[in-house]
């Protein structure tokens, strides 16, 4: 017997009856037989604790943030999770349910959702949020494509300071539609070259997009960026945590913000699942053509209120293949993550990790400076990770630092394969960027510190 | 209930973050915010409460029966909870050194492997992050395959009227035109219908099988003959593989790409409308297409791939959704070979038990036999002015998930029941009385239908004022 499905032989002989046939094959009788498969190759089954075993021992092969101090970012982050988190999302009412459309009996997700999109607007400073996209590259990418619908144009510029993995979404999303994508070049601060954003917006331009924090974890001055990205669409792609201490992108007339969700309470999980951020200035015009599931408040038959998905009209089960995205699954348990996590730490707490954030990141760089090997690649201001440029023996540093349980910074040389052309500039080996959150001790950075000296 | 805002309390706390042991830095003021978020200001305890409470008004697969057709809500078991958040699988970083990170690696090679097996296919991807993400995917291999032959002319997608929303949305996010054929009178894609509309302009035809009515395509050999003859690609949507899997395998069957949902097939669990998780598995000519990095074997060791000549490129971050991924496996790792097989049986025996029951009192427009799902009508109710919408709202009393309704759209007043094979004899039973009740209560009271949900936290919900005056989040009054 299989221990998720209760057929018993004599309730299969009795359904089998009411169905008029003999046997469980003939249920597949409308299939090609001469296709049907004898053997899968698949192995037995096995019971669930050996299962477990199996699986265990796949995960203890793993260097893991419970055994390993992370000094590594760019996208993905290890931040403090409050306890409360998991315990709420690990409910079964929540991760075990579908997508609301059933209001009625789905106010638990439906509610929280409504929290969740006035959390948002009120970290980024804009008006309306979606219920969430995949994540952060692909909430970017369809930003992208939604301004190309709403400007009716086929250029959108990018800057060279976006996380590369965005960049290459944005190329894949934006080759259906033939929008031409043309990169924008960085300057010694690592911050966007306004004059070269300048040169190159025209009138086929239909949006900029920008990373606030960007990839080099440098802070873009958004004032000067809108202020040259005239008649365009501002997307600002974000890191949610650090918009308790930063200027929220919205108050610097951004257009669209996206980001990934992902530092909001929830795992690294290897990448994945977080969730996407998606958010306009409130306009109705911009509305329309917004992609994703959104959630309204109402009221039911007896004037008392409640929550519905709304605006559907905008979505591919009605429109098909006008709607405004294909997106159908969100990741709604990651918005939940989200939720708890902005409802424990509150704007005090945001405020503090933020200020730890940058603390401790400052005093990393400022003694990585001092041994005498490393040397600050931009001088513009960051937020928790910083690209340094070095001339010891990389491999071998990340070896040290390994062996005492230390996951070292990322080598941006890594991204070079990604890029299957020649528009981006490529990485020098010897480039590595660090990233201090507030889950790093003083004590934990002070050990890299000593490593680092002794190189 | 409350909103969370509404009980937020200035100078509350739910939790304290380490204190400072380093140097304050001060950033340079221009960039500091100037007001802070409103986010609720209230204790853990609250936080809990506030979210407890709000769990319960929720329907899910944990407290009842979801017949949600086109959705595979099956039992979600908890080994593949407990497994996913072991810290060496969800805590890990993307971006560490392969060689720490092994273990995560082989679970994607073998699950890939897996998978490859299940469907028959040579090549795979474990990026996209849902269904329609795998189409959206699997849809620009199409393309580039294409146009890497030098053929711009194909940019047509073919897809039947029955055909979820996702595929021609995802054809069209690919810049395709979209080319829909009509289903014949048994529900299904006419040859001679798809011999007219294939040409040198076919990219590929997308097909759910079996398809939204739950029948298979029984001419899907000639189908996939006359798209491959006429030049196009094979496409198969995965939401209903929980009807074949382990009986035959899609790359037999003529498909070139095609997605698997996770979250339905592969029991992870949908989380209020994701995470899912939606592998695309190519034939061997499309592998180079893929999406980069996919996960080699290379003797004892795992490396990510990114030679890929022809890639698509990315279609997300990073590798996909892991811990989906995770659960996925293990879930494949308890039922074995046998037991995805006897679920594919069992679900197609409940979805055709709990049609023959139906079709006695609700009228079934196509009585074939159905593989995992069937679609009825409550078109006979209509004369009482009863609409489906009234009937599946009347379920929700019953403390039952209605079945998905109004899809697949070429049916009138239309329910689409898929039990899953996780369902016991007993509650398809319990659904069938439900259903006998809510028959005759449209007979003698009809206002209860039409009035109904009367039990449930709220009632029926007014779409129209939340769609021409929107309220899209909490504001202070």
């Amino acid at each position: 017997m299989d221990p998720y499905i209760p057929h018993t032989k004599p309730e299969v002989e009795e359904m089998l009856k009411v169905v008029g046939i003999n046997s469980t094959d003939e249920l597949f009788s409308s299939l090609p037989q001469e296709k049907r498969v004898k053997s899968l190759g698949l192995p037995e089954g096995l019971d669930e604790f050996n299962v477990f075993l199996k699986l265990k021992k796949m995960a203890l092969k793993n260097s893991d943030a419970q055994h390993f101090t992370y000094f590594l970012g760019a996208g993905m982050y290890n931040h403090i999770i409050p306890s409360a988190v998991q315990q709420i999302v690990s409910r079964g009412d929540f991760y075990t349910a579908y997508t609301p459309y059933q209001a009625e009996i789905s106010q638990g997700s439906l509610q929280t959702m409504f929290e969740f999109q006035t959390m948002i607007c009120e970290l980024t400073g804009m008006g309306i949020s979606n219920a969430s996209m995949y994540d952060g590259a692909s909430a970017t990418a369809e930003a992208a494509l939604m301004s190309v619908r709403f400007k009716k144009k086929y250029k959108i510029l990018v800057s060279d300071a976006l996380h590369p993995e965005y960049i290459e979404t944005i190329k894949t999303y934006a080759s259906g539609p033939q929008v031409k994508i043309e990169k924008f070049l960085h300057d010694k601060n690592g911050m966007v070259s306004i004059e070269d954003l300048k040169s190159k917006i025209d009138d086929e331009t239909a949006g900029v997009i920008v990373q606030y924090p960007n990839f080099f974890g440098v802070i873009e001055d958004l004032k000067a960026i809108r202020e040259v990205s005239k008649d365009v669409m501002l997307i600002v792609v974000t890191n949610p945590i650090s918009l308790g201490i930063l200027e929220a992108p919205g108050n610097f007339g951004a257009d669209i913000v996206t980001g990934d969700g992902q530092p909001l309470g929830i795992p690294m999980n290897f990448g994945g699942p977080s969730f996407g951020i998606f958010a306009i200035r409130d306009d109705k015009r911009f509305l329309r053509t917004m992609p994703g599931r959104i959630i309204g408040e109402t009221v039911d038959v007896d004037g008392k209120r409640g929550f519905v998905m709304t605006l559907q009209a905008r979505e591919q089960h009605i429109r098909r293949e006008k709607a405004t995205s294909n997106i159908c699954s969100n990741h709604a348990l990651g918005t939940l993550y989200a939720s708890v996590y902005l409802s424990l730490v509150g704007p005090r707490g945001l405020k503090e990790i933020g200020e730890l954030n940058v603390a401790k990141s400052h005093y990393l760089l400022e003694k990585l400076e001092k041994t005498g090997h490393f040397k600050r690649k931009f001088s513009g201001e960051f937020f928790n990770e910083f690209v340094v440029e070095t001339d010891i023996n990389v491999s071998n540093f990340q070896e040290k630092l390994l062996k005492a349980n230390m996951i070292g910074p990322v080598e941006l040389d890594m991204f070079n394969e990604l890029f299957k052309d020649d528009s981006q500039e490529k990485f020098s080996k010897g480039e590595l960027m660090f990233c201090v959150t507030e889950a790093n001790s003083v004590e934990e950075i002070d050990h890299l510190i000593a490593i680092a000296e002794a190189m | 209930m409350e909103l969370i805002f509404e009980i937020s309390k200035s100078g509350r706390r739910g939790f304290i973050p380490p204190k400072m042991d380093v140097k304050p830095y001060k950033l340079t003021s221009e960039y500091v915010r100037k007001n802070p978020p409103k986010l609720p200001e209230i204790t853990e305890g609250e936080v809990v409460r506030h979210y407890t409470n709000l769990s319960r008004l929720n329907y899910a697969v944990d407290t009842g029966f979801y017949p949600l057709g086109s959705c595979t809500m099956k039992y979600n078991p908890k080994l593949n909870e407990k497994v996913a958040s072991l810290s060496g699988f969800s805590e890990i970083h993307p971006y560490q050194n392969p060689e720490t990170v092994q273990g995560a690696m082989e679970l994607m090679y073998e699950l890939g492997e897996s998978l490859k097996k299940i469907s028959g296919m040579d090549a795979i991807t474990l990026q996209p992050a849902a269904g329609a993400h795998g189409e959206y995917t699997g849809i620009a291999i199409i393309r580039k395959y294409h146009r890497d032959r030098g053929d711009f002319s194909r940019d047509e997608i073919i897809v039947p009227d029955s055909a979820h929303g996702t595929n021609p949305a995802s054809s069209a996010m690919n810049g395709f035109k979209v080319v829909v054929i009509k289903s014949n009178d048994r529900g299904m894609v006419d040859p001679e219908e798809l011999k007219k509309a294939v040409g040198p302009h076919t990219a590929g035809m997308m097909l759910t099988n079996p398809n939204t009515l739950g029948i298979f395509e029984e001419r899907i050999l000639e189908i996939s003959r006359i798209v491959h003859g006429a030049g196009g690609l094979m496409y198969y949507d995965g939401a209903n593989l929980n009807a074949i899997m382990g009986q035959i395998r899609l790359g037999d069957l003529g498909f070139d790409v095609a997605h698997f949902n996770l979250h339905k097939t592969f029991s992870t669990p949908h989380g209020m409308g994701g995470p899912g998780s939606g592998p695309i598995a190519v034939k061997s000519f499309l592998a180079d297409f893929l999406p980069v990095p996919t996960v080699l074997k290379k003797g004892e060791k795992y490396v990510f791939d990114f030679s890929h000549e022809k890639t698509i490129g990315k279609v997300r971050s990073f590798y996909g959704n892991f811990s989906v991924l995770v659960k996925a496996y293990a879930y494949i790792l308890v039922m074995g070979e046998e037991g995805i097989k006897r679920a594919s049986s069992m679900a197609v025996l409940n979805a055709n038990y709990l049609k023959a029951k139906i079709s006695k009192i609700l009228k079934v427009p196509y009585n074939d036999r159905c593989m995992h799902e069937f679609v009825a009508s409550t078109i006979n109710l209509q004369d009482k002015g009863v609409k489906a919408l009234d009937f599946v709202k009347r379920m929700l009393d019953y403390g039952i998930h209605p079945p998905t309704v109004y899809f697949p759209p070429i049916v009138h007043e239309d329910i689409m029941v898929e039990p899953t094979e996780t369902e016991s004899k007993y509650t398809l039973d319990r659904f069938v009385e439900i259903v006998e009740k809510i028959v005759k209560e449209a007979d003698e009271n009809p206002d209860l239908l039409k009035d109904a949900p009367h039990d449930t936290p709220v009632r029926r919900l007014n779409d129209t004022q939340a769609a021409r005056h929107p309220v899209l989040r909490w504001k202070e009054n």
